[in-house]
């Protein structure tokens, strides 16, 4: 666990490791914690993993992640693992799990798809076709969306 | 329960019992027999884009069964004033009993349907589904050739964008049938339909090359290269006119060979082939009476009679 150290161990928070290579960008995207976030977060790229190759890590302070903002990053990092921390230490392990359907949480990126009219009252749904490769469609409109550029569509 | 959004709604057995219905129906269609089955029930046509054969045979087909339809059409109704889809959907189950849609925008049927709780059908959401043009195409199919099972089928044209053949193909490959998809490269059949209709089994060739498949054609499908779906004219002027097909095509073709179009045609079918004995686009346009009236009745519950007299 090398890498681990390349941050410091936070006191209480969250740490999610196995995040694909190059990824942990787009996870702070979707986990919202790109912008208007006050709890200091660490990331490391690119580093060696026995598992992977490559991967990213990622550990966000004073912030325990939830059930919701986990299924969302099921669609960018389904394999990393997330450990929420307590007091320097371990105190429970989450998994990650990609549901059938997402429910209000990533928008249709087909520009003519009904749902593109931002005053429809429905809630977006789109549904896993597949987790390996991933194949996410729209339930509406049945088209695939692109699963890299996934994160410009959350909501 | 009696949705009708794409074809995956209906089962294999369904399919072949609607066909039966329909043709239970036919002298009720031809306007020979007088059957008030939905007699007291209201169908909401609701076309939010052109037709002509779908909007007419629907409204024939409730009229001649003993219903009434009221319709709506987006200019000069609260559409053209920015009402939401839901909102219209909310109305509409107030004054039917039943809806069939039609909407530029994909996915517009399956959003109706989760907006209310009366059955709606799908008559195209922009380049989706038409999933009743396609039982009609079956009907057709298997009144030309008896069954449907294992037939060689060429789709021609503008695959991208049709609806009537991303319908037609999901319901073709669960009767085992080989698909020959033509179209120029631009207009490829969508990369999920594919990926779909091969995990179910299909035996599909995709081609640029009309000719070389015709001979050993059960059916050729000809589709119209739809310039209202394109972004732009000179992306349309650069497939326009891609595929014609004309008598002269036809020389090799194998004699119980049928060409459909689901209309209307510009230029990709010549009318020099109405007079053929393969020509079955305009049959296949009434057709829609039949097989919408079985529809209808499916979606409100009521049962078609196995005879009628």
């Amino acid at each position: 666990m090398s890498e681990m150290r390349r941050v410091t161990a936070i006191c209480n928070g969250t740490a999610i490791d196995h995040i694909p290579s190059g990824h942990a960008l787009q996870v702070l995207k979707m986990l919202r914690l790109d912008v208007g976030r006050s709890n200091p977060i660490s990331m490391v790229m690119n580093v060696p993993s026995g598992k992977m190759g490559r991967k990213d890590v990622l550990k966000i302070e004073d912030r325990e992640l939830n059930q919701e903002e986990l299924d969302r990053l099921a669609l960018i990092a389904p394999k990393a693992s997330v450990a929420i921390i307590r007091n320097y230490s371990v105190a429970e392990k989450r998994t990650i799990e990609l549901g059938s359907e997402l429910i209000n949480i990533v928008k249709c990126s087909f520009s003519n798809c009904i749902t593109q009219n931002n005053r429809e009252p429905l809630p977006h749904k789109l549904k896993i076709i597949s987790s390996e490769p991933m194949e996410i469609r729209c339930s509406y409109c049945g088209r695939n969306q692109d699963v890299e550029q996934i994160v410009d569509f959350i909501i | 329960m009696g949705d009708l959004i794409t074809m995956d709604d209906l089962t294999k057995e369904e399919i072949l019992q609607i066909l039966d219905e329909a043709n239970t129906l036919l002298p009720v269609a031809r306007g020979e027999i007088y059957l008030p089955l939905l007699q007291g029930k209201v169908l909401g046509n609701l076309f939010f884009e052109n037709s002509t054969r779908t909007r007419m045979s629907f409204e024939t087909a409730m009229k001649r069964l003993g219903g009434e339809v009221v319709n709506l059409s987006s200019i000069g109704s609260s559409v053209a004033k920015g009402e939401t889809l839901y909102d219209t959907m909310q109305m509409v189950e107030g004054y039917s009993d039943i809806a069939v849609i039609r909407h530029p925008n994909q996915g517009a049927a399956q959003y109706s349907a989760d907006s209310v709780n009366i059955p709606i059908l799908n008559a195209g959401d922009g380049a989706g589904n038409h999933p009743t043009q396609t039982m009609l195409d079956l009907f057709t199919i298997r009144e030309a050739h008896g069954n449907l099972e294992g037939l060689n089928v060429m789709m021609v044209g503008d695959l991208r964008y049709g609806r009537t053949t991303h319908s037609l193909s999901h319901a073709l490959v669960r009767f085992g049938a080989r698909l020959t998809l033509v179209s120029p490269d631009s207009l490829r059949m969508p990369t999920e339909i594919v990926s779909d209709l091969k995990s179910q089994g299909a035996d599909i060739n995709e081609t640029e090359e009309m000719a070389e498949s015709i001979s050993s054609a059960d059916v050729i499908y000809m589709t119209r290269i739809q310039k209202e779906r394109f972004p732009d004219e000179d992306e349309y002027n650069k497939v326009a006119g891609t595929y014609k097909l004309a008598v002269n095509d036809l020389t090799e073709a194998k004699s119980g060979l049928i060409v459909m179009h689901p209309l209307p045609r510009v230029n990709e079918l010549n009318t020099n082939v109405d007079s053929t004995k393969h020509a079955r686009y305009f049959q296949q346009a009434f057709n829609g009476v039949p097989t919408r009236m079985a529809l209808l009745c499916r979606g409100l519950g009521v049962k078609v009679p196995k005879k009628v007299k």
